[in-house]
């Protein structure tokens, strides 16, 4: 019978990301409810080290699959390794991060062990011995509760959402050999981002720009802000479109579904379709000069008025609280 | 070079989506159908793809008999025939089921390139593409922004946070399309006249061998968790007076600066 309460841990250039010990805590209440263990999957080059950090979080076992061939991240090859750990284990639940690697990861792995899997659940809970996975849909527009009939029971989870909570247990390392097939895809280049941006998704804090922000050259008073708050600038798919933000800025139902501690709109009217990739943020700010914006219905704090005033001056008020 | 494009039907982005008082589902009513958006860049990649090397580019879609249309929308850009798969079975299909029943209906057609949306909007799973390459035995690269072909194999750019990698992959492959990949065309008058006439596959589960068992069930749908009304911030009605109360607030009531 499949036991025990397993996750994949997502590491980059040598360290661990904030999201497996997301994973790690929540796999750990998973576990706890369910009397049952917690075993990471640790996929990578050279990264047996970074067991001990998982055991801080409540792993009882790591299972290490080194090999270079895992070095940088593709599908195929963290795909085989984690299908092997899986199947020689066989738990019962299987988490995973709905990050850019995660989601990827993931959706393979369900190919792979052909079983059931709710995507970027943003809460998760044992009913009977078995999970319930809540999760946006239509962008968050509804709420889904996911039952899986088969096992593993697959969730990935919405990074920055569930709680990292210390939970020291044993960690067990178990190294596995896995015999890597043909790869069929290959990392060629890793082109950065310039200026360490901090992704919308991952951020505590997205500032975001809409049509009221009047051009590309603007956006540097959200910029200036963002910097003091350590906040990531988004934009709504009106600012995309027309050129003014890349692309990986968008906020909404066709571009990213963000969930910060705080949200701050800037001149966004809030269409449907941006709302529905904001409204599960803790705090909303909307600021517009329009009182009739949409936005205000979802805002915590409202502030109508010209953003290119309030703005500036929000940011002379950060630097004063922050010395 | 012989292309396919998945496609769905979903609700508009602008569509309000109401839960049904069972919790059983959405209310369909007053709700415009389209072309999934992500799908709408796959299908757009294929056509240029096609206008590149020559070749045919093959629409398969699952949905009820509304689902026509959005196979007619994607002959009228310039595909050339569709594959419509339609049961009462499949409807409720998860995403393994639903790579199933489009492994089936791929199976044994010709393909270098099959391109899916990254996600459909309605249920957000972006999980169909993967598993249709798995269990097609081919490779897929997710969330694609850039596509570039040459001979037996392609290039092609995703985004992951704060980066953009470039993927090599043999062909044949399984490409999800993401925003920034193209600029859809719209289809043309004389294309809607075409698309009338372009033949369109009729398939049911019994068809292609598959059940359309789920593993993965919504078993309750629930509206988002109501907001508590919020504050407008009048302070002295000065710009100056509203930033200062509002650091104030978020530093000292929501504590999140």
């Amino acid at each position: 019978m499949a036991k025990g309460v397993f996750f994949v841990a997502e590491c980059r250039d040598g360290a661990l990301r904030k999201v497996s010990f997301e994973l790690a805590s929540t796999a750990r209440k998973l576990a706890d409810q369910l009397g049952d263990e917690v075993g990471a999957i640790l996929c990578g080059s050279g990264v047996e080290s970074l067991a001990s950090e998982l055991a801080k979080y409540g792993a009882d076992k790591v299972f290490v699959v080194d090999n270079p061939a895992l070095e940088p991240y593709t599908t195929g090859a963290h795909a085989q390794a984690v299908a092997q750990v899986v199947k020689d284990n066989s738990p019962s639940i299987l988490l995973c991060a709905a990050s850019a690697q995660g989601k990827d990861l993931s959706a393979a792995l369900v190919g792979k062990l052909a079983t059931g899997m709710a995507t970027d659940c943003t809460d998760l809970r044992i009913e009977n011995g078995r999970l319930v996975a809540v999760r946006p849909m239509y962008a968050g527009k509804c709420y889904g509760e996911v039952v899986i009939s088969s096992d593993p029971q697959m969730a990935s989870l919405r990074p920055n959402v569930f709680p990292v909570v210390e939970c020291a247990k044993a960690g067990q390392v178990v190294k596995v050999d896995v015999a890597l097939g043909e790869l069929k895809t290959k990392v060629v280049e890793v082109i950065k981002d310039t200026g360490g941006k901090i992704d919308v998704t991952e951020a505590n804090i997205v500032i975001s720009g809409g049509r009221g922000m009047k051009g590309p050259e603007n956006f540097a008073i959200l910029e200036e802000l963002a910097a003091l708050l350590g906040a990531a600038v988004g934009a709504s798919r009106a600012a995309v479109d027309a050129g003014w933000r890349p692309q990986s800025d968008q906020v909404g139902q066709t571009g990213k579904v963000v969930s910060p501690n705080l949200y701050i709109a800037c001149g966004i009217s809030g269409a449907i379709q941006h709302l529905a990739g904001m409204s599960s943020s803790k705090y909303i700010v909307a600021i517009n000069k329009d009182p009739e914006a949409p936005i205000f219905q979802k805002a915590d704090y409202g502030v109508v008025d010209d953003l290119f005033k309030v703005v500036p001056e929000m940011t002379k008020e950060v630097k004063k609280l922050l010395g | 070079m012989n292309i396919i494009a998945c496609v769905k039907q979903v609700p508009d982005t602008e569509a309000q989506i109401k839960v049904k008082a069972d919790g059983s589902g959405i209310d369909e009513g007053g709700i415009k159908w389209v072309m999934n958006p992500y799908d709408e860049f796959g299908v757009e990649e294929a056509l240029r793809l096609k206008e590149k090397f020559g070749g045919e580019v093959t629409i398969v879609c699952l949905g009820p008999a509304r689902a026509m249309e959005t196979i007619r929308t994607a002959l009228a850009m310039g595909a050339d025939k569709g594959i419509h798969i339609d049961d009462p079975a499949l409807y409720e299909a998860d995403s393994y089921a639903t790579a199933e029943a489009l492994a089936a209906a791929i199976k044994g057609l010709p393909y270098d390139i099959i391109f899916c949306g990254q996600r459909a909007i309605d249920d957000d799973s972006g999980q169909v593409g993967s598993i249709l390459a798995e269990l097609l035995g081919i490779p897929v690269v997710t969330m694609v922004t850039k596509l570039e072909v040459e001979g037996n194999s392609a290039k092609a750019t995703r985004p992951i946070e704060g980066a953009q990698l470039v993927i090599s992959t043999s062909l044949p492959c399984v490409i999800t399309a993401t925003k920034g990949l193209n600029e859809p065309r719209y289809a043309s008058l004389p294309g809607i006249m075409k698309a009338k006439k372009k033949p369109v596959d009729i398939k049911n589960a019994a068809a292609l061998g598959v059940s359309g068992a789920s593993k993965a069930k919504v078993v309750k749908f629930v509206p988002p968790p109501a907001r508590p009304p919020g504050k407008i911030i009048c302070a002295d009605d000065t710009p100056e007076g509203k930033a200062a109360e509002l650091v104030k607030l978020l530093r000292e009531e929501a504590k999140v600066i």
